[in-house]
């Protein structure tokens, strides 16, 4: 890392412990909302390039100028594919190299593009192989399926000229797409092609939009949702509360799953989970509808929590995040809900990550009270 | 013809006899450091307490925890080369990368990654380079190791560069054991290579472990084959411990969840197993016990085995009980098997949760008189505090509001209830040997797991039926009875995130013991 950076003051630059990473584990897998993928094996990734003297910092969005050029680079494919196929470990930095390559242009910062998940862990590692930093920031605040739902995309910035690169070394290069899904829909067939999972990083941005449309402040808040859950285990305390406590969550429900339904639609994981209360929720029936994330949240077959909500499913005992392709007839969960930034709340965003984007037209978002909004 | 069953747990070693459905004896020992004494002597006494001949002795099954033992404890463990096929994939996380570093050293650190592997749909990821494994061999001999692990990136999809690289080994290695992990684990990298890697550290032990059982009978003068238990409640051949020592992991909550259901013959049912320190609950489904869905951590690596969903809690016969003010605590804290001289009941001085249940008139055991001083409040209090704490982990157990029964096993089972909220408790008979009863009556079983590309007029149904007869075959060349043969999990799981199609499947047959040769 150099000591002087036209762009941003290395005196702010936040670097990661390796006890960070084990916290932002948790908080990723948390904001995943059942999807994203299981950021354990990026955790190892960072953790071995911090072994081999590699750095991995964060910088706040305000303190990079406006004029810096800004990269958001996130992993594609199957997450059941990349847990036996494991990434090469520099697919990331070799679309950062393609990328200036290609705009001729270097690039100063990487961008998350979502925190939700193992997208957490990747821009890390590119950063710290490239000795840049990443943004605390990200362009989701949770986990969504598609590439075109970052706020990135939302507000208007076409996310072509993109790169893509594979394990094998296979640099694709998307010059431009017609529109947000065009762009994913061709990724999706080029993954296929590359055996499952690459690394995709989409056109550079001015820093100057990232601190207007990305969601602010992400990775702070998936570190202090980890911390929360570790600090409740070692303190014996209860581990939902903590995470409540720490993001202005809801706690809605007690339960274990009754009931679980899966199936296959457009390379979707789609499915309901059913779930009976106890304690303070016994007597009481709830679903939850998947589409790789927890989507719709009902209690007595009536909706409450929608996305872009977030909606959370944690073990009632230790806090640790359950995906959705973990779940199982008999777990005993607690269901949260965490409002959604801002910047997913306008009619603009509703657009894309909205219930209908989803194929829900019936149900309309009805935000969670602005009471449980933001931490303190 | 009878059946045997021998647990040899850390402390004791259990034996029953079993005549069909009827257990006809049950006796503990102490296990010893050698093994076979303390197998030897259980034998004897449960062959004596029977009165049966040794030459009408089918099969005896066994059921251990020495391996879990030895990499929890980090002993008897060899050094292996850790051999993973799939580079450039996977390149920046080494064989072991995930594990506590004592144990890395331990099994030798000797890593190596090479190209080859497969992709999702059969595709080859990487040509395998041949002769980088010859130039691993020559290292191999070089170093003098005796045991390699080799596991290739998708080998559930096709298995021939593990079986090739297992042939040429075995050609340049004289006398090296080759570990393959399609043998071993299932869908998941890491997890299934540190599974074949801690398999491959084992094997020189379950040489000697199996010759120590044998030994045992021998001496016994029993000509019966003999069986090992695995972490699913099915058996293996003695002689497939050899080789798979790690499918013995976690066997020992099987055994006595299956024990339970079979003393009981209930299918569906929750069980408690009190020992001298901790109570084990889980779920009986089906007669099996319900599976963890987590990933299983032995000895602090990261393994995918299917382990049986087990909650233990601190609340055993040799719970020391505590009053501070108001409260009354019990355990974690325990006398464990020193409770047969320590508690007030034996004419020890520790007030334990035994004590508890006799004074309250729930058991009768020992010398009552120890007990007589105990204040009523005192003992009233300490017995809702137990049934609160088993309230708790049956009631985290229970998978419907179906009114299951409690089936209460293990040594400590007289400190339970006889309800449970709403749930009655049932006390069967030979409840303090149901481990050993779990390994008499243990089943074969053949398992399916790995992703199925739905290409070339592969259907969702057809791949599930390919995934049962190859589960069938292997449960079959295990031992089992084809006609017994029934499918106790199916699951498949589309893979998302891709608009391709391709699905995992997961199916896991089980079966009678086909008749052993006589």
């Amino acid at each position: 890392m150099p000591e002087t950076n036209v762009h941003f003051d290395t005196a702010n630059l936040r670097t990661l412990t390796p006890g960070d990473l084990d916290a932002l584990e948790i908080g990723a897998g948390i904001l995943g909302c059942g999807g994203g993928g299981n950021p354990y094996q990026g955790k190892l990734l960072t953790l071995e390039a911090m072994k081999a003297g590699y750095q991995m910092t964060l910088l706040a969005t305000d303190d990079i100028a406006p004029e810096a050029r800004c990269m958001s680079v996130g992993g594609i494919g199957a997450p059941v594919v990349g847990t036996e196929r494991i990434r090469e470990g520099r697919e990331g930095l070799r679309c950062l190299r393609a990328m200036e390559e290609y705009t001729g242009q270097p690039i100063d910062a990487v961008v998350c593009e979502e925190i939700g998940g193992a997208n957490s862990m990747n821009p890390l590692v590119t950063a710290g192989l490239a000795g840049l930093p990443v943004l605390d920031c990200d362009g989701m605040g949770r986990a969504f399926p598609e590439m075109q739902m970052t706020t990135f995309s939302i507000y208007g910035h076409s996310s072509t000229p993109s790169v893509m690169c594979d394990l094998h070394g296979n640099v694709v290069v998307f010059q431009h797409a017609v529109s947000e899904v065009f762009h994913e829909r061709m990724a999706r067939a080029c993954v296929v092609a590359q055996g499952g999972g690459a690394m995709l990083a989409t056109a550079p941005m001015a820093a100057s939009y990232v601190q207007r449309y990305a969601i602010p402040k992400s990775y702070t808040q998936a570190l202090e949702l980890g911390e929360a859950v570790i600090a409740a285990r070692r303190n014996q305390d209860d581990p939902i509360e903590a995470v409540c406590k720490s993001q202005g969550g809801r706690r809605l429900f007690t339960g274990k799953i009754t009931d679980l339904k899966r199936h296959l639609r457009g390379g979707f994981a789609v499915g309901e989970v059913s779930l009976g209360g106890f304690g303070a929720n016994q007597g009481e029936a709830a679903e939850i509808a998947i589409q790789n994330e927890f989507l719709i949240f009902r209690r007595e077959g009536r909706v409450e929590v929608t996305v872009p909500d977030l909606i959370v499913v944690l073990d009632v005992d230790t806090g640790y995040p359950i995906t959705t392709e973990v779940l199982r007839y008999g777990q005993r969960v607690a269901v949260l809900a965490l409002p959604a930034p801002a910047l997913l709340r306008t009619p603009q965003a509703l657009e894309v990550v909205g219930p209908q984007a989803f194929g829900y037209p019936e149900i309309v978002f009805d935000p969670l009270p602005a009471a449980t909004v933001g931490a303190a | 013809m009878y059946r045997v069953g021998i647990d040899v747990g850390g402390t004791n070693t259990d034996a029953v006899v079993l005549e069909g459905k009827r257990v006809l004896a049950g006796v503990k020992a102490s296990t010893t450091e050698d093994v076979t004494s303390g197998v030897l002597e259980a034998l004897e006494k449960v062959i004596a307490a029977s009165g049966i001949a040794r030459d009408e002795i089918a099969a005896i099954m066994i059921g251990t925890t020495h391996f879990t033992n030895a990499v929890i404890e980090r002993r008897h463990m060899d050094e292996v080369a850790a051999i993973r096929l799939g580079l450039p994939s996977g390149a920046g996380l080494p064989p072991m990368v995930d594990w506590p570093e004592d144990l890395r050293q331990i099994v030798g650190n000797h890593g190596y990654q090479v190209k080859g592997g497969f992709e999702f749909d059969g595709r080859i990821l990487s040509p395998l380079d041949e002769d980088e494994i010859l130039r691993i061999a020559g290292e191999i001999r070089a170093k003098g190791l005796n045991a390699a692990a080799v596991t290739c990136v998708f080998s559930g999809v096709n298995d021939a560069m593990e079986v090739r690289v297992k042939e040429m080994l075995e050609g340049e290695c004289p006398g090296l054991r080759v570990v393959m992990s399609k043998d071993i684990g299932r869908h998941g990298l890491l997890a299934r290579e540190s599974a074949a890697i801690m398999n491959a550290s084992l094997l020189s032990l379950a040489d000697r472990t199996v010759a120590a059982f044998g030994e045992a009978l021998k001496r016994a003068k029993i000509a019966a084959p003999f069986y090992i238990t695995q972490n699913d409640g099915t058996l293996m051949a003695a002689d497939v411990v050899r080789d798979y020592p790690v499918l013995t992991f976690a066997s020992g909550p099987t055994n006595s969840m299956r024990g339970a259901a079979f003393l009981t013959g209930l299918k569906e049912a929750i069980v408690v197993d009190v020992g001298g320190t901790t109570s084990d609950v889980g779920a009986l489904s089906m007669g099996f016990p319900r599976q963890a869905s987590t990933t299983v951590d032995i000895g602090g690596v990261r393994t995918n085995f299917r382990m049986p969903d087990v909650f233990s809690i601190g609340l055993g016969g040799g719970s020391l009980v505590v009053e501070t003010g108001d409260a009354v605590t019990i355990g974690p804290k325990s006398v464990g098997y020193r409770v047969s001289r320590e508690a007030l009941v034996f004419g020890g001085d520790v007030l334990t949760a035994t004590d508890i249940a006799v004074a309250s008139g729930r058991a009768e055991i020992g010398d009552r008189a120890g007990v007589a001083g105990l204040a009523p409040d005192l003992v009233a209090r300490a017995v809702a505090r137990m049934t609160e704490m088993f309230e708790d982990c049956v009631e985290r157990s229970r998978v419907s509001s179906a009114p299951v029964p409690v089936i209460a096993v293990g040594g400590g089972s007289v400190l339970m209830p006889d309800r449970i909220g709403e749930l009655e408790v049932i006390r069967p008979e030979n409840f303090g040997v149901a481990n050993a009863v779990g390994a008499a009556i243990a089943q074969i079983s053949g398992e399916t797991d790995r992703v199925f590309s739905l290409i070339d007029g592969r259907t969702r149904e057809s791949a599930l039926a390919e995934a049962e007869a190859e589960a069938r075959e292997k449960a079959i060349a295990a031992g089992a009875l084809a006609d017994t043969l029934e499918v106790i999990e199916r699951e498949d799981m589309p893979l998302a995130y891709l608009p391709g199609n391709a699905t995992r499947i997961h199916v896991k047959v089980v079966g009678e013991m086909g008749t052993p040769n006589a």
